[in-house]
């Protein structure tokens, strides 16, 4: 280290720039931008939510009253609901998405007479745009025309179940379709940290005479980790938000059996209008995915640290 | 360096325990349930895109028809704007003599065309959205990711922090605030709101993803290129970028799939010039239900372009990550 100092010094000395200017020159757009576009909504939305407030009611201006819309919210059974749901969600899909993605890169890990292929057709869901994917499997699901009752054994229309319109039913079909959709982000994720694993850590356990289990708790798991951590974490930031998807689908219904919660705040910004409560609920939904965040984030921390 | 026992090298692939009929056996597994796997998923894509070559009954018929008439009515649909004709005229206008190839298609199904559609025009908006904002977010993801890889940047944690936090935030929410603040700024309904809007939200995605690829790249060959007389710019373009190749491709593919198909923001936040594609699918609602065929031919023009990419870099984002074979 001291050698490469000396060396940037020198550098630096022809025409070229500190460290720190370069931290400062590559680090500094990323901030502002962010800064910018996330800093105002923010506050203005916190501002909001102790305002009664309607967007489609522009001549009346927000009217302050306080922690109104979080006592509102905080007492109101169904929001309890609405969570306890969307974690059910989050929690069956990311946990679903991860041992679907893990497993597959496991399997595509060692190259075979078209694994790119296979591989690149299994990323495609991805590619299509959730609302698109939302409408083509209401198709799908459909039991009088749709293809997946069909396929699963019912050929007489309409003898199957209705797997959108039975409320015991319409949120697994909804998982069906986001594990689908997801299980190759995770993939190609993990995938991209096998390939990374080096080959002498195998060679010394082969010649250690390890089983494949221990290779696989010892080795591949703690070197996967930290990438299988990013996916994780970006999927459950993601499921906690789904909303499109949902729309498509089942619209929060039949009933409320598949209001996840982002959708009910859709309806309370968008349908009912009620924007200073829809921005407290919204700042409810934050707090919590922040707060899971930070335990991902840190237990990525100390993965990262340990390997 | 491993010390190895045999004079021919042992990798993942040729290890002791990885020869014979056992091994054999779970390979050809693997390979099956792979296989299996890829083409249960590609069911749906494969029912989507030949809905875009069915006649409106064919989309819908049970049993499921595998084989069908192609018909392009569904292009036609996506393309046009049509309107029902009355019961009386139907007849008559089939008569026509001066009817083109489309129009009588579409009087095969008592429809009459009035004009184009602004899929084009959308379709076009979705290609300069989507990557501009990708290449803008992929080159600020790349030097903030190096910064944070590399430097000890004072609040670092924090920082990250805050940029993954910018994601977490319901987009719904954020839309009527941003929907103010676009009016002010004159960027409702403009390309170059767009783009901004999908470069920060991608930024976070961008900045962790290549971080991680970054943090895997040893320092030592960027300490080894400045020893040799390079500038951190100089080492950083020469060396770090090169092996972050990978990673810069799984990233960009990335955030053009997110670009592409974001629907909220584009939906509360364009109206007619700057209108992306996926707000405008959906609405390709027929006379008398769902075109579905026309859906299906638009989410195929929509998919093409993503595949082309996708196909183009599939060699980066498969060969894993090149610095695997360096730390050997």
């Amino acid at each position: 280290m001291q050698l490469t100092r000396t060396q940037t010094a020198r550098a630096h000395s022809r025409r070229s720039l500190t460290d720190v200017q370069i931290q400062v020159l590559f680090i500094a757009p990323t901030i502002i931008l962010l800064v910018l576009w996330n800093i105002f909504p923010l506050f203005y939305s916190l501002y909001l939510s102790f305002t009664e407030f309607s967007v489609i009611k522009p001549d009346v201006p927000p009217a302050w009253i306080g922690l109104q819309n979080y006592n509102k919210l905080l007492s109101d059974p169904r929001i309890w609901q609405y969570f306890t749901l969307t974690g059910r969600y989050v929690v069956t899909t990311v946990a679903l998405q991860a041992i679907v993605g893990f497993g597959l890169a496991l399997f595509l890990r060692e190259r075979f007479k078209g694994s790119g292929l296979i591989t690149t057709l299994i990323l495609i869901p991805i590619m299509m745009s959730p609302v698109v994917i939302g409408l083509f499997w209401k198709l799908i699901y459909n039991p009088a025309f749709g293809i997946f009752n069909y396929l699963i054994g019912y050929s007489v229309p309409n003898s199957g179940p209705d797997w959108l319109g039975e409320a015991s039913r319409a949120l697994w079909a909804i998982i069906i379709v986001d594990v689908w959709m997801w299980s190759p982000f995770v993939m190609l994720l993990c995938l991209s940290g096998l390939k990374a694993i080096p080959d002498y850590l195998y060679e010394a356990a082969a010649i250690d005479r390890a089983s494949p289990w221990f290779q696989f708790w010892r080795i591949t798991l703690p070197q996967v980790a930290p990438l299988l951590l990013i996916a994780i974490l970006f999927r459950t930031i993601e499921a906690f938000k789904t909303f499109d998807l949902v729309m498509g689908l089942t619209g929060g219904g039949p009933g409320d059996s598949t209001e996840l919660i982002a959708v009910h705040l859709y309806r309370a910004a968008f349908t009912r209008f009620t924007t200073g409560e829809s921005s407290a609920l919204a700042y409810i939904i934050l707090v919590i995915v922040i707060a899971v965040s930070n335990l991902y984030v840190r237990s990525l921390n100390r993965i990262r640290g340990e390997s | 360096m491993a010390v190895s026992t045999t004079s021919v090298p042992i990798t993942y692939a040729t290890r002791v325990d990885k020869v014979g009929a056992r091994y054999q056996f779970t390979r050809a597994l693997r390979i099956a349930v792979v296989v299996l796997y890829a083409v249960i998923s590609l069911i749906p894509v494969f029912w989507m895109v030949t809905a875009a070559f069915k006649s409106r009954p064919d989309v819908v018929a049970i049993p499921p028809k595998v084989f069908f008439e192609p018909t392009i009515e569904g292009f036609i649909s996506l393309l046009t704007k049509r309107v029902l004709l009355p019961p009386g005229m139907i007849e008559e206008y089939k008569q026509r003599t001066d009817l083109n190839f489309a129009e009588r298609i579409m009087a095969e199904r008592g429809q009459r065309i009035t004009g184009p559609s602004q899929y084009g025009q959308r379709l076009l908006n979705s290609v300069i959205v989507a990557s501009a904002s990708t290449v803008l977010s992929v080159l600020l993801g790349v030097l903030a990711a190096y910064a944070f890889s590399r430097f000890n940047v004072p609040g670092k944690g924090d920082l990250l922090f805050f940029i993954l936090s910018t994601r977490m935030l319901p987009p719904v929410v954020v839309t009527i605030p941003i929907f103010l603040m676009y009016q002010q700024l004159r960027l409702y309904d403009t390309h170059l709101g767009l783009i901004l809007l999908y470069t920060v939200f991608n930024l976070s995605f961008a900045v962790w993803l290549l971080k991680g690829f970054i943090d895997e790249i040893p320092r030592e060959y960027e300490e080894a290129a400045l020893v040799d007389g390079y500038s951190r710019l100089q080492a950083f373009r020469k060396v770090v970028l090169p092996q972050a190749i990978t990673g810069i491709a799984a990233t960009f593919v990335f955030c053009l799939i997110f670009a592409w198909n974001e629907y909220a923001f584009a939906l509360m936040l364009t109206s007619e010039r700057a209108r992306t594609a996926p707000p405008s699918i959906p609405t390709v609602l027929g006379t008398g239900g769902i075109e579905w065929s026309a859906i299906a031919a638009g989410t195929l023009g929509f998919l093409i372009p993503v595949i082309i990419v996708t196909f183009a870099l599939r060699d980066y984002l498969l060969r894993g990550v090149t610095f695997g074979a360096l730390r050997k």
